[in-house]
């Protein structure tokens, strides 16, 4: 059964009283990833500084545990929300478990004063983003990603019930970008936490979201589970991209393929082409390739790349038609690539279409 | 952990040793010396005379309107996310200064002396107009420097006018007013010390008691607000905390200059911490034992002759705020709505 943590109803959310997304109706469970994508300047992070209160809402309501946040005290919201930023935090003579602890402010009295149960908390935090060792070092002279994690740390010293995050792996290289979603997927399922963040990166955002929802203009332009989200022309209209391509079921995206008649054919399967149809695009050479299965693994990066593919239909052997139309088109190019080593029954034909261009002296060596 | 309290605990010994050395030293030195069993004796006698009428109620004056700079000068750097904020460098004593100077010549033209209580809502007010003014700035100048070189220029232009106004007023305790404007603790009486106090130690027990959303705050104020932070509530608080602090001081000492950020400074130095519960108190030691020092040379360097306060705080405190300036690189405002 799903349990909704945090809703929004008609939410309307700017600037200095002005407008910018309106109708924005959100649903986010317990134990469950939310992930705002969409262009830059679509007002993602709009949305998550007026839900945690740090802009005035235009309109609407956002509902946590069933309450309306209008009515509670910012105690009572800072024991169930927790937030990490982006932007620098340089905060002066400050070390990691100084900056942690910050995180128990909603549980301390008058004075702030640290209790040993409050210290045994934040060892813990600390210990479950893999900072231990950091504690006593000083926040300002570590790297980005520890810092990211001391700051996820003392989000979670907050002992949260949502989790809310705005770009927390942007400037952070690919190692310290997995850890960190490592660790929040492992809190989210052992604490049941909800998490509500964004996110530039679009193959991580598939990957770990529950629930993605896509901001562009003034609207939620649409939203739902990952695999209706990220559709091949989809994306692309999200972000007003028209160059290039993006590969729904990898995530991944391909650049523009260059225009032209093809100059070379390669001749590819298997992922052997795959780094052949990269070098080629980086020359600006067009050219074409085949002939591939459309199952093959080289295929989407040829169909992206390639100003031609010859293609033949999943899991059958290449056929008569098919290698015709590929002797055809060979024919009209200049040169010929193989990387292909192996051939099988499924590929005979790519050996004899070698054999030709070997004949006519267009084999190249790669 | 431990270690670090034992540091704490050290400090603040070495400080409070160094007030109390300062204290006797500055009660001693003059341009009358005074043996240690004088000094005793004035104490238990209370009798006006140099010691108990005219150098100690100085010496106190000095220790505590320091020390309530250098906390008023804490709580701007960190309302200001900027450690070379300070009500001197921001323009706020200035104002203070020029509305005192406003009510002291309005007051005396009409042949009345203004009191210690009238001169304090004066500085108070004009404290008020000034940071309202860096404030309303603040929203368009994120450079920090800029925004310190804005407040000095607003310092600039209350001095101007204060010049003016003291320039062209007739009477004869302009000269007091001249002396004041420059920054001194001369002439203060027991009852001056007794008004500061009751002004200044309720509001530094308010500034220590808002050490936790003070320590939030210098993270940030999105993160201060999520932590529960009541953002505006606290603003308001922590400006009028800090703007009743500088005027205190202004209205019986006059402008003192780069005391609220050399002090903080240095304690956050010393401690190696930058949590208000230890600096709050610790800046207000040391800022009063700056100005106890700083105050001994005004009185001794030169003696017979009083050099203004201000001039000696500057030669001390200018090169701290130079270091701080050159250390930041171009450091910034922390981004606020």
């Amino acid at each position: 059964m799903r349990e909704i943590y945090l809703r929004t109803r008609d939410l309307a959310v700017g600037y200095g009283g002005k407008t910018l997304i309106r109708d924005i109706r959100l649903e986010l469970g317990r134990g469950e990833i939310m992930t705002l994508i969409g262009p830059n300047g679509a007002g993602k992070s709009t949305i998550l500084k007026s839900i945690i209160r740090q802009l005035t809402l235009t309109g609407g309501t956002v509902y946590l545990d069933g309450r309306d946040m209008a009515g509670l005290s910012e105690r009572d919201v800072a024991r169930r929300m927790s937030v990490l930023m982006t932007g620098s935090l340089h905060p002066e003579l400050m070390t990691c478990f100084d900056v942690a602890a910050t995180g128990r402010y909603p549980y301390t009295g008058r004075l702030g004063i640290l209790t040993e149960e409050d210290r045994r908390k934040v060892e813990e935090c600390l210990e479950l983003v893999h900072a231990g060792a950091l504690a006593d070092r000083d926040f300002s002279r570590i790297s980005d990603g520890q810092r990211q994690r001391v700051l996820l740390a003392r989000a979670l010293c907050q002992e949260p019930e949502v989790l809310v995050l705005d770009e927390p792996t942007s400037f952070l290289d690919i190692r310290h970008k997995l850890e960190l979603l490592a660790i929040l997927k492992d809190m989210v399922r052992v604490r049941k936490l909800a998490v509500l963040m964004s996110l530039h990166e679009l193959d991580l955002a598939q990957k770990i979201s529950d629930y993605v929802v896509c901001v562009r203009g003034d609207a939620i332009e649409r939203q739902g589970p990952p695999e209706e989200i990220f559709t091949a022309g989809y994306m692309m209209t999200l972000y007003g991209a028209a160059r290039g391509s993006y590969n729904a079921l990898f995530g991944s995206l391909e650049l523009e393929a260059p225009r032209g008649e093809p100059e070379v054919f390669v001749i590819g399967g298997g992922g052997a082409g795959i780094p052949v149809y990269r070098r080629l695009q980086r020359q600006g050479v067009p050219f074409a390739a085949g002939v591939l299965q459309e199952n093959d693994l080289d295929y989407p990066v040829a169909a992206a790349l390639a100003a031609r593919v010859v293609g033949e239909r999943p899991f059958c052997p290449v056929g008569e038609a098919a290698f015709q139309e590929a002797a055809e088109v060979m024919e009209r190019c200049g040169r010929v690539l193989c990387p292909l080593e192996s051939f099988g029954p499924t590929n005979e034909r790519n050996r004899t279409l070698r054999q030709m261009a070997e004949e006519a002296g267009k084999l190249e060596n790669i | 952990m431990r270690k670090v309290w034992v540091r704490y605990c050290a400090c603040f010994a070495l400080l409070a040793v160094l007030l109390a050395a300062l204290l006797v030293w500055n009660v001693c030195a003059g341009s009358v010396e005074v043996s240690w069993g004088e000094i005793i004796q004035a104490l238990l006698r209370r009798e006006n005379g140099i010691i108990w009428g005219i150098r100690l109620p100085r010496v106190l004056a000095a220790a505590i309107l320091g020390g309530a700079l250098s906390v008023s000068g804490f709580l701007l750097q960190t309302f200001f996310a900027n450690p070379i904020a300070g009500p001197f460098v921001l323009g706020i004593s200035s104002g203070a200064k020029l509305v005192v100077s406003l009510v002291m010549i309005g007051l005396l033209s009409r042949g009345v002396t203004a009191g210690s209580m009238t001169l304090i809502l004066g500085a108070f007010m004009g404290s008020m107009v000034s940071m309202g003014f860096i404030l309303l700035l603040s929203r368009r100048v994120r450079q920090m420097s800029m925004l310190v070189i804005c407040g000095v220029m607003i310092g600039y232009i209350c001095s101007a006018v204060t010049d003016f106004l003291v320039t062209f007023a007739d009477d004869s305790n302009i000269v007091n007013l001249h002396n004041w404007s420059l920054g001194s603790f001369s002439g203060t009486s027991w009852d001056n010390v007794g008004i500061m106090s009751w002004v200044i130690f309720p509001a530094l027990v308010l500034a220590f008691l808002m050490s936790k959303p003070i320590g939030a705050y210098q993270m940030g104020e999105v993160y201060a607000r999520s932590m529960g932070v009541n953002i505006r509530r606290f603003r308001v608080e922590l400006i009028l905390l800090s703007s009743i602090l500088s005027a205190c001081v202004t209205a019986f000492a006059g402008p003192i200059s780069f005391v609220g950020i050399a002090a903080p400074h240095l304690i956050k130095g010393l401690f190696r911490t930058a949590k208000p519960i230890v600096v709050i108190p610790a800046c207000f030691l040391g800022g009063a034992v700056f100005c106890l020092f700083c105050d001994l040379i005004a009185r001794t360097a030169f003696a017979p002759r009083d050099v203004s306060i201000s001039s000696v705080t500057a030669v001390f405190g200018a090169p701290v705020v130079i270091y701080l300036m050159a250390s930041r690189k171009g450091g910034r405002v922390k981004e606020g709505v």
